[in-house]
Order: C-alpha cells, then structure tokens, then sequence
C-alpha cells in the first residue's frame, strides 16, 4: 500500500502497480513517482503560454499554428504558443526578430482583460484546493498545500493532479505543477517538465539536483548578479554549496545569506495569500511617436477610463493620480499628484493627468503614453461631494450613466467626445502586422 | 564684508529665513542665503522666487558687504555651535568663499555673488493697512486648515482675503476651503484696507507667516497690490506673490435654509470626536452622529479593528437625523472653536452642513457630510 501512494498515474488517478512505463489501468504514459510524494505540499502551477493558450481555446483554427501575443510591429513577444518556440520565438523577443525566426506566426494583440478573466478562473479553483494562494503573476501562483489531506480525501499531489485535470477540461487551457517542499524548488520544478507538467522535487534529492544547474536558477540571481558570480568564478550552484556561509555573507551581503541557503535547498519563506494591489494602471506604445495633444489627449481620456473600469470592478478607488511617459528617445518620465479624496471615475483621473500631460506636451515626442492611480482604499472616502464645483457631481452621475449603458451594451456603445470618431476608442490607428 | 554677531540672534533670524529655502533647488543660488553687512546689523534674505523673507539681526559691522551662502548649511552651522558664542563672518582672501568662525571653530563656506541673488520687491504697493499679530494669527489659525493641498484647482492652494460690507462695517474676510469643507473668519477691517482687491495667499506663505506672527504685543504691517503681499513684523519683512486666479463663489456654497439646530458643548464634543475616533485606524474615516431630541450618539466602525461609541447630551428638538463626517475635518473645526457651545445648522444626510460658534459670529465652517 506504502509504494502505492507514491505513484499514481496523472489521467485515471489509479496507483501505478508496476514500474512499466504506462498505467496499467488506462495506459496513460503520465505516471508520476517519487519516493516523498505523500510528504511534499508546497506547489507551484504555471499556465502554459497562458495568452496564446487563450487565444487557441477560443480560436480552434490556431491549434496547429504558430501563434504570437503581443505589440504591434514595434512591440515584443509577450507570450509565443509551443510551435512558434520550436522556431526559436522567446518572450520579450522584440516582435520584428520573432517574425524573422517565424515568419508564418500567426500575430495577435493582447487582450488583457480576457486574459485577467481566465486567469481569474484558474485562481478560483486554486482557491477551492487551499485559502494559502499566493499569485505571483496572472497565470502562475504558489500553493501550499499542507494539512488538506482531510478535506480532499487525498494526498496533495493527487489533488494537484486532479486540478491539472479540471482546468484543462472546465477552462481550457494547460497548466504545469512543480511540486516540492519548498518555493524555490517548487518554482523549479514546475519548469521541468512543461508544458502540461508534474514535477517533484523532493527533500532527499535536493543539493545533488541543484549541484550542476546554474545560479541563474537562484531567485533574486540576474544577469547582472550572474555576472558577478562570474567573474568570482562561480557558476554553478554546487561550487556555493562548498563555500561558507560566512564567506558568502561577506561578499554579497544578505544576498550571499540567500545564496548560501538556496543553494542547500532550504528557503523558509511561507506562502503568503494575495497582497492587495499597490496600483492600478493602463498605459500603450504608439506606433509611430507622438507629441501632439490631439494625437495623446485621446488617448490619455481612453486609458483613464480602462483605469476607472478596472477601480470599479474592484470595488476601490485610488488617491494619486500617476501619469508615466516614454520618450521617442527611450527616457521615462513619470509625474503625480495627490488628489483630495480618493476617486475610482475616469473624469477625475483623465483631468488630474491632463493637467500634468500639459506641461509635458512642449514639443518633445513620446512612444509611451500610461496613466493610473495608487494610494488604493476603498470607496468609503472616495469621490466626496465637493462644495466648490458642483459640475463634478453632475459629471460623475454622468460617467454612472455611460457605465450602466457599456454594462448592457459593451464598452463600445458610448463614448465622450475626446475619443469620438478617433477610431479604436481613442488611440491612433495601428498598423499591426 | 566682515561682521560679528551673537550666535542666538544669528539662528534665531536665520530660523525664520532658511525655512523659505527648498531642499532641492535647480538654480542653485535659489539655495543660498543672502547676507548684507551694514550700520549696526546682518540682514538675511531668502527666497524661493514666490516667497522672500528678510530679517535683520544686530550686528558689529567690522567692514560693510554681502554675499550669498548655502543657507541649510549655514543653518546647520549655527545650530551646532555652543550657546552663547560670539560668530565671525568675513570673506577669506580667497575669491568667493566665506570664513565662519566662532572660538575653536571655523568652517569655510562657498559663496556665489550678490548680484545673482533674484529680487522679488520691486513693485508699488497700492493699500497699506496694520493690525495686532494676535488677530491676524486668529485669522489665520480659523482658516488655514481648510486650505486644499489639490494642485490641480491651484486657486484653491490658498487663503483668499477680500473686504466685505456687513451692514455699515466694512469687514476683512478670510476664505478657504478644498471642497469638502470651508473656513470664514472676519474681522473688523482696519484703516486702508477699503477697496483692496480681493487677493489669494499662497499656502505656503500662510504657514510661514503663522510662525512669524508669534508675538501678540507687534503690530503688523501689511501692504498689497494684486499681485504680491508684504508683511512687516518687527525687523522681519515677508513678501510673497499672490495666486493668480479666481477664488469660486463662496457664498453660494454656504448653506442658508438649514433648520435642524444642533447646540454642542464645544469641549466635551471635541473630546469625544477625538475619543472614538481613535478606532479608525487610517485618518478620514466617518463617525456617525446618530441625533435625537436632547442626545447625540457618536459612532466609528471600524471592520479591521473594531467600533466605538459615545453619548452626550445636547440641544436638539427637530425630527432624528443620522449623519456622517471625516474624523478628521471635524476635528480641524472644533480645535477652532474658543468658545464654550456650538451650533451645527443641519439639512439632510447629503447636504453642507453649517457650524459656528453660539457667542462668536466672525467664524463660520461648512462641512460637507460622507456616507455612513
């Protein structure tokens, strides 16, 4: 019975008896077996090129083909499906290389609140599996998973296994489990064996895996920590795994304390549920530079209603107004200001962020033009009746109105004259590839 | 230029100067101090190119110039030499550098000339009238919280002062508000104020001024155009521009058919404003005050960490209301109040409403309710 938990096999759930290669109940290949697999309960779930997965479930016509999300021509990969990665397509890969390894990529713009909506999908039965959710980014989240073994009848990682199951079956898309007794490794593992991956990484086998993979695997170790273990002629994590925890801490600081217990497969950072969101923000690369207050007022008024949409969705309304740029010459600037009271209507974002767009707009061009809100509270202060402009009273009954009319007929149906007849609600006409 | 003076009179003047000076400036003589050595005195002036003070401390004058010095660090200087020393300050036989010395002590400082330091007074004044510190630190005091911090509405930034008629007094009025609450303080206008224009001073100003306007006994000059204010107070003189804009129209904002009278005693209703709003955790949150004949029940809840009630008796003899205020802005008013009762005008939930003192008729507050 003993060995019996510690495989089973990822489709029919059934242990695997034999040490054959298939289940011997379904014949399923997808057998897992690891020698801690009843101790181990901190996850790690990755969606699997979570974007272009999205736009594959909801387009059955791109499931052989390779599809790109992201910018127009002079964005980057945010996401590549599997079949673009064959041709070398990566992430943050500016969009015109990727089109050069893959010219027959099928190229689509992102659509950021579908893909908030999946992803808030698969966090909802995450949540169902255990309240210690903790998301690291819309399609992966960390998962600890110990001491459910009571609610669900079963071991962590076949619950894990099961979950795998229904979010391909309820929502469509793959995701891939690293499991392990830690974040680190965790986060490790869910790389593994992607996509559609069941990885474990147990405590027994932890210095010998992390001995020959390199520090770049280290969390918190960039390129440019990287390279400065290099030049100490530190590459890989075992050549830590011989140093002192002394030595370490002399050179790099806290970071060498990290360095030292990561290496040896030990990080006690707990899983921590969802911090509240510091910001709330939209911004958008033109096509080509702009510096006209014709060309940004639009859009500055379309994206602080994205903002607003989003405030209001949540329930919260933000205090400071924060207005970023890009100029053509890749230098941010970024102005704010305090407001009052906290507001959650487009009208007071838009008008905050155009009094500090004016001052910017003196001719210099821009690529990037965002705006948003930080300070979040929640509505109970926000957007006081004011005194002395009465007519901000009136505007915002008004934004109440064109939100109840979007409610039923789509974002599309009313618009205010800023971005009327501007085409593509407000932002320039784009030339996507 | 080289001159003596006693260190307390030098940080005492130079306290009130440096404050006016911005930690990071990008012209960088808009970070110094100018110091003028003549007759008997040092006369320090600073700027900030909306906002100049100058004061003048009794000085031994050895030989008659000026300069300019970093003035935080002058500051710093001084505050950390011993009580009751003696300064030095002179030029040093190298161009552009100032020697500041006191018994063991000498610090060598970089100057950059006088004549680069900007000039804010030129100007005609057109009205000139003086009154007690006391009274324009009253007037001050009633409105200056009220003040809003909203660049955007930048007319708001600011206390705006104007002269009204009320019968046959002519009054001196001082107005501020940020839109969710407003302040009005008048007093009887002195001689010379007649037919001043309505002017806005800078929030700024106003809090430097509230720290100058510490002695009751001086009588304070005032003179205006509409554009800049200057205050003299004693050997300190503040000129600042004024804000540039139309003040709104505040007496439309002042609610005047309000029929439920709340009569509060100013004191105990303070006390437990302050009481149980100790329970909101962030500033801003609403208390209750839940009102019915004779008796005023306040409420904060708090989902986080809990709620807090407290009942007092009042004057109230209209139909029950409940309505609900910032923590916050109500205690802004009620530190205002001197005197011993209060009366709230109220309307409805959602309406302004009317507080001011039952024996004091020069104050007025009107605070917009929040949802509670």
């Amino acid at each position: 019975m003993g060995d019996a938990v510690l495989s089973f096999c990822r489709d029919c759930l059934r242990p695997a008896v034999s040490r054959g290669r298939f289940c011997q109940a379904c014949g399923s290949p997808r057998i897992v077996r690891h020698a801690e697999l009843d101790r181990l309960s901190i996850a790690h779930i990755d969606c699997d090129a979570f974007y272009a997965a999205v736009e594959k479930r909801d387009n059955p016509e791109l499931a052989d083909k390779p599809v790109i999300i992201g910018g127009g021509k002079r964005g980057v990969v945010s996401t590549a499906c599997y079949i673009a990665r064959i041709s070398g397509v990566r992430s943050a890969m500016p969009m015109f290389k990727a089109l050069e390894a893959c010219p027959e990529a099928v190229v689509i713009k992102p659509n950021m609140e579908k893909y908030v909506a999946v992803g808030r999908e698969v966090r909802r039965l995450m949540e169902a599996l255990t309240p210690l959710v903790q998301p690291i980014s819309i399609d992966e989240a960390f998962l600890d998973l110990t001491g459910t073994e009571k609610l669900h009848r079963d071991s962590p990682a076949r619950t894990l296994a099961r979950f795998a199951t229904r979010v391909q079956n309820e929502i469509g898309i793959t995701v891939s489990v690293g499991l392990s007794y830690c974040k680190f490794l965790a986060k490790v593992a869910s790389d593994l064996d992607k996509p559609r991956g069941f990885a474990v990484i147990g405590e027994a086998e932890a210095l010998e895996f992390l001995a020959d993979k390199p520090v770049t695997m280290i969390w918190g170790v960039g390129k440019a920590f990287a390279d400065k273990l290099a030049a100490d002629g530190i590459r890989s994590i075992g050549q830590l795994q011989r140093m002192e925890e002394g030595v370490l801490m002399a050179r790099y600081g806290s970071m060498g304390q990290r360095l030292y217990r990561l290496s040896r497969g030990r990080d006690e950072r707990v899983v921590e549920p969802r911090e509240a969101a510091k910001s709330v923000s939209a911004e958008t690369t033109f096509n080509s530079d702009l510096g006209r207050p014709d060309d940004l007022v639009p859009v500055l008024r379309s994206l602080s209603e994205t903002v607003a949409h989003r405030l209001k969705a949540s329930g919260i309304a933000g205090q400071t107004v924060v207005l970023k740029l890009k100029t053509a010459d890749f230098r941010i600037r970024t102005r704010n200001r305090r407001l009052d009271d906290p507001t959650r209507y487009a009208d007071r974002i838009f008008r905050t962020g155009l009094s500090l767009l004016e001052k910017e707009m003196d001719g210099t061009k821009f690529r990037l033009l965002g705006i948003g809100v930080s300070d979040l509270t929640d509505l109970a202060r926000a957007d006081m009746p004011d005194l002395v402009d009465p007519l901000a009273g009136r505007r915002a009954v008004a934004e109440s109105a064109m939100d109840s009319v979007r409610a039923k007929f789509g974002r599309a149906s009313v618009e205010t004259g800023y971005t009327f007849g501007r085409g593509n609600r407000g932002r320039p006409e784009r030339d996507d590839a | 230029m080289r001159v003596t003076l006693e260190r307390s009179n030098l940080l005492k003047s130079l306290n009130h100067v440096h404050r006016v000076v911005e930690r990071r400036n990008t012209i960088p003589i808009l970070s110094n101090v100018l110091l003028r050595a003549e007759g008997a005195s040092l006369s320090m002036r600073a700027t900030d190119l909306d906002l100049e003070i100058t004061e003048a401390a009794p000085a031994m004058v050895e030989q008659a110039g000026s300069t300019t010095v970093p003035a935080h660090l002058l500051y710093d200087i001084v505050r950390k030499l011993p009580d009751g020393a003696e300064v030095s300050l002179s030029m040093t036989g190298e161009k552009g550098q100032m020697s500041v010395s006191s018994s063991r002590s000498r610090f060598t400082l970089q100057c950059l000339p006088e004549t680069d330091f900007p000039d804010l007074t030129a100007g005609a004044f057109s009205h000139t009238f003086r009154l007690p510190a006391e009274t324009l630190r009253m007037l001050i005091a009633r409105t200056q919280f009220a003040i809003s911090t909203e660049e955007t509405r930048y007319y708001l930034n600011g206390i705006y002062m104007h002269t009204v008629e009320d019968g046959d007094k002519l009054k001196l009025r001082a107005v501020a508000t940020d839109g969710h609450r407003l302040a009005r303080a008048d007093i009887i206008a002195p001689s010379g104020a007649e037919g001043m224009p309505g002017i806005i001073i800078p929030r700024k100003t106003v809090g430097e001024l509230q720290k100058l306007v510490d002695d009751p006994e001086v009588v304070v000059t005032v003179e205006l155009s509409d554009a800049k204010i200057r205050f003299t107070i004693g050997s300190i003189v503040l000129t600042s521009k004024l804000i540039d804009g139309t003040f709104p129209d505040y007496q439309r904002v002042i609610p005047t058919g309000n029929d439920k009278e709340l009569t509060i005693d100013c004191q105990s209703f303070a006390q437990a404003v302050d009481r149980v709003s100790t329970i909101s955790s962030e500033r801003g949150r609403a208390v209750k005050l839940a009102i019915r004949d004779g008796q005023l029940v306040l409420t904060v809840n708090n989902p986080d960490s809990g709620s807090a009630t407290e009942e007092l008796a009042v004057g109230y003899d209209n139909e029950p209301i409940e309505i609900g205020f910032n923590a916050k802005y109500l205690l802004d008013i009620t530190g205002q109040l001197t005197g011993t009762e209060a009366v709230f005008m109220l309307a409805d939930p959602g309406s302004p409403t009317l507080v001011r003192e039952t024996s004091d008729d020069d104050a007025l507050y009107v605070l917009m309710p929040m949802r509670v």
